[in-house]
């Protein structure tokens, strides 16, 4: 039985808690609050309290809920082996079925589902943007502040919406001269409508390494943030849609730029189709060639170190937490990073704590998500460095907006699009000596 | 249920922020980390940011005999926290400051929330350290640990929390607040008020400032790890180190089942057959710490230990240690409820009470792994159960009175490190006799007469 579906496929990971407290000491939304419900071992109480019967589920269960980043820390210093992000993931999905989805989040996850409108609305979007967004002045990218607080503050700093969606700026399928391999990319949503810049750095490194690049067209939101909050049947539809839009492509693999996205292609869709046998069987079926770029690059391609130009950048790297325990990649960013000729990779304190952004977590929770943040800014900002890498574009948000509230000048980017400008600085140079 | 008026003159005093009234929050303040224990929902939940809100609270809470339990992070294993009358909990929490490191007089001054490792990396700063280190360092309060008096793995050598609290400002139970002792090293000024409240688990008054000792810290250390085939010759090897005049900043000891769970869980390449394994650990000055090691492999060795291994830098020393620290995770995922007790006898007792232990275990049919603190008689017999099998926690339960039984026959004593709670308290007139537990009574009853304060622990009302 999935987490999914009852609440009862739990029971026994709850008996596995002895309530020693140890996720006290990593979990980032206690440190904020120190409040016994925002650590795992208080919502653990909560659902055990549930299940015996002793309280119902009620609406004030379901925002306690909501107070976790799904960071996995907790999973990670439990002495029990306590999967607590299974734990959370069924509470959240028992508190939708019992006392229902919230209104904002049911309007967002609907539009999720509807590609066409939600293009189109993201295309209104990029036209209208200014309306409601201000612009920043900043030197790296374009970002925007809300001109009026629609509830979730005024302090986060938003990206533009891309006038052009990356899926629409290529073709279904980008060849190559003598391709070693046929790969899809699944881009997520915030890679297609907002950070683009990630998504054409992929496809330059792909074919760089002379990979043909396949875009399925028909490819949806990952449904991460349905099935985190609960929305189970939102999360099932988008999983059997991607699947169906890259079977029908083909390819000898799969790559991602985004945790969320990862996580989702290598546990989620089988998860969610457990019980459907065809699909389920696709769902494996993909799994198994899915990888983040970074893991692809070091482990399946490997790819050239000939043709890397000088980079000159001061780098430390934040580890998305759905990247690093999510899927247990931590090395291959950082490897990436060592190969390229002038980075310096300087580590911060705590790479791998929580930046508190945690998808709609941080539309939800505005003010601890903020707290959060203001930590790893300042963590980032001890370090001297004038560039952060990380693997998800999510947490670039958050990072972007962090370095920009905090008002230091740091350059936010994907691991990979620093390894893309190397390819192009190494072309550029040997164009020179020619 | 509270009457309205009190929760009324709570937020007033505290701000709405600071007062926790939601079921949904009431409800994770109902237990802490002891197992198979009831757990009791609390009324209210307090966060006070100052000696003077934690001294309104009291007066409110003396006007309409509302009991108060304070609490820190909720780590200990006696029961020490949970609310069983109901009430007011007090949340500590948001007093979590450390105010000064004093590196003349060798002290730092905390407020009681401030987390024991916090303390640890702010003293280590100026090349300091603060040795109590209970298993929840990273975890658990100062006032908590102050309260209970927690232990750890230095014991033998640096000894315990109370050897490092030089002085405590207190809200006492009619809401008075007073200061006792100070940075000086002597004091013999009136009764000894620090150190009564220091593991008096909240029960006598209520700590808001910690001035604590800090030492030195050691600037090298030496691991050392012996395998053993016979229990008592493991105890003979504990006793001939200390004979000899080394007295070891840890010396831990790990029993057959406990060895065999671990190498299960991390594969650290003990020998599944041994019954006993010493892991010890001296530190100091370099050119000591090297001797002292040389002189305890020799010791170990001539005692018959059947393997001795010394880690030579960083990386061994982790190796060793590895068995060590997996010990309670290894023993927690083998069954879904661990009962850790923490009955002390004097060292020389140690082999006596591990065969002990393991007759109890035959005599219940239950699983009863233990390791501990050798080098100070602090051994955890950790009993792995299922606290859904009624009829197996009979047993479990008949099997802790025997090894309390035990523990006092060998001349030991009930908890070494953990605290009465509620968890011990029908054993201590078994330690103490009739005249004993009245004596603390009325102690109890002298400063807080009314029962305000953790009532239901350590003892209760006539």
């Amino acid at each position: 039985m999935s987490v999914y579906d009852s609440l009862d496929s739990i029971t026994e990971e709850l008996h596995k808690c002895m309530k020693c407290g140890n996720c006290m000491a990593v979990c980032p939304i206690y440190k904020e609050t120190r409040q016994e419900v925002g650590v795992a071992r208080g919502k653990i109480s909560l659902a055990e309290y549930i299940l015996s019967g002793e309280i119902e589920m009620t609406k004030g269960m379901g925002n306690r809920f909501s107070l976790c980043t799904t960071c996995m820390a907790c999973n990670t210093n439990c002495p029990c082996g306590v999967r607590f992000d299974k734990i959370i993931l069924a509470a959240r999905a028992e508190s939708v079925r019992k006392k229902g989805l919230q209104p904002v989040k049911k309007i967002a996850f609907t539009a999720l589902k509807m590609q066409r409108v939600f293009d189109f609305g993201m295309k209104a979007g990029s036209i209208f943007q200014g309306v409601a967004l201000k612009n920043i002045p900043n030197r790296h990218s374009k970002l925007a502040r809300m001109r009026v607080d629609v509830g979730i503050g005024k302090e986060k700093v938003f990206p533009m919406l891309s006038k052009k969606t990356l899926r629409s700026e290529f073709p279904q399928v980008i060849t190559v001269k003598n391709p070693k391999m046929r790969v899809g990319f699944f881009t997520g949503c915030m890679i297609n409508y907002f950070y683009t810049d990630i998504g054409r750095a992929v496809i330059e490194v792909l074919t760089e390494n002379d990979i043909e690049v396949v875009i399925p067209k028909f490819q949806a939101c990952c449904g991460i943030p349905a099935s985190v909050n609960g929305d189970v049947a939102s999360a099932r539809t988008l999983a059997k849609r991607n699947l169906r839009a890259f079977e029908r492509m083909g390819a000898d693999a799969l790559v991602v730029a985004c945790s969320s996205g990862g996580t989702a292609w290598k546990h989620v869709f089988g998860e969610l189709l457990e019980n459907d046998h065809e699909l389920k069987a696709l769902a494996d079926k993909w799994a198994k060639k899915s990888y983040d770029i970074s893991e692809f690059l070091i482990h399946q391609v490997p790819f050239k170190k000939e043709g890397l130009g000088r980079v000159a950048r001061k780098v430390t790297y934040h580890e998305p937490c759905h990247l690093n325990r999510g899927q247990g990649i931590s090395k291959e960013p950082r490897e990436i990073l060592k190969s390229i000729p002038g980075v310096e990779l300087i580590e911060m304190k705590e790479p791998g704590r929580c930046c508190g952004m945690a998808g709609s977590f941080s539309l939800v929770h505005p003010d601890l998500s903020g707290q959060i943040s203001d930590r790893k800014t300042a963590d980032i900002q001890t370090t001297n460095t004038d560039t952060v890498a990380t693997g998800c574009p999510a947490c670039r948000l958050q990072l972007q907006s962090g370095v920009e509230n905090a008002g230091f000048d740091e350059e936010v980017l994907h691991t990979v699009q620093i390894l893309a400008e190397s390819y192009r600085v190494g072309k550029g140079e040997l164009k020179r000596s020619k | 249920m509270l009457a309205r008026e009190v929760l009324e003159e709570l937020v007033r005093v505290l701000g709405r922020e600071n007062v926790l009234t939601e079921q949904e929050d009431l409800l994770t303040y109902a237990y802490d980390a002891t197992a198979a224990m009831k757990h009791h929902k609390p009324d209210v939940v307090v966060a006070p940011l100052s000696t003077e809100q934690v001294a309104d609270v009291v007066k409110i809470a003396l006007r309409y005999h509302v009991p108060i339990y304070t609490r820190g992070s909720g780590t200990n294993l006696s029961g020490g926290t949970i609310p069983i009358e109901g009430g007011i909990v007090l949340s500590m929490l948001n007093l979590n400051k450390i105010l000064e490191v004093d590196q003349d007089n060798l002290t730092a001054t905390v407020q009681p929330g401030v987390i024991i490792q916090a303390l640890n990396d702010e003293a280590a700063k100026h090349g300091l350290l603060y040795p109590p280190d209970p298993g929840t360092v990273t975890t658990a309060t100062m006032g908590g640990s102050v309260s209970e008096c927690s232990g750890g793995l230095r014991g033998l050598k640096y000894g315990v929390t109370k050897h490092y609290i030089m002085g405590l400002q207190l809200v006492l139970a009619n809401g008075e607040v007073i200061r006792w002792g100070g940075k000086t090293v002597k004091n013999v000024t009136g009764y000894d008020l620090v150190a009564l409240f220091t593991g008096a688990e909240g029960t006598l008054g209520i700590i808001t400032e910690i001035i604590v000792k800090l030492i030195p810290a050691p600037e090298a250390r030496k691991s050392i790890l012996a395998v053993f085939d016979d229990v008592d010759k493991a105890g003979r090897a504990i006793a001939a180190i200390i004979r000899n005049k080394v007295i070891p900043a840890t010396l831990e000891i790990l029993d057959n089942v406990t060895i065999q769970t671990v190498e299960n869980f991390v594969h650290a390449g003990l020998p599944m057959d041994a019954e006993a394994v010493l892991l010890c650990e001296v530190d100091g000055y370099k050119e000591v710490v090297v001797r002292e090691a040389v002189l305890v492999e020799r010791i170990l060795k001539e005692e018959g230990a059947v393997q001795v291994k010394i880690a030579k830098d960083d990386k061994e020393r982790d190796l060793l240690w590895l068995a060590r620290r997996s010990a309670l995770p290894a023993l927690a995922q083998k069954r879904p409820t661990t009962v850790l007790e923490d009955a002390t006898v004097p060292r020389s007792k140690i082999p006596d009470m591990l065969k002990a232990i393991r007759s109890i275990a035959t005599k219940h049919n239950l699983q009863i792994a233990t390791f501990g603190h050798a080098g100070d008689g602090n051994l955890h017999p950790t009993i792995l159960t299922d606290e859904r099998d009624l009829e197996e926690m009979k047993r479990v339960h008949l099997a802790v009175d025997e090894i309390f039984e035990t523990a006092l026959a060998l001349g030991g004593t009930l908890s070494g490190e953990h605290g009465i709670g509620i968890a011990k308290m029908k054993y201590l007139d078994r330690e103490f006799g009739e005249a004993g537990v009245a004596a603390l009574r009325r102690i109890k009853e002298s400063l807080d007469p009314n029962y305000l304060l953790n009532p239901g622990k350590i003892v209760r009302r006539d």
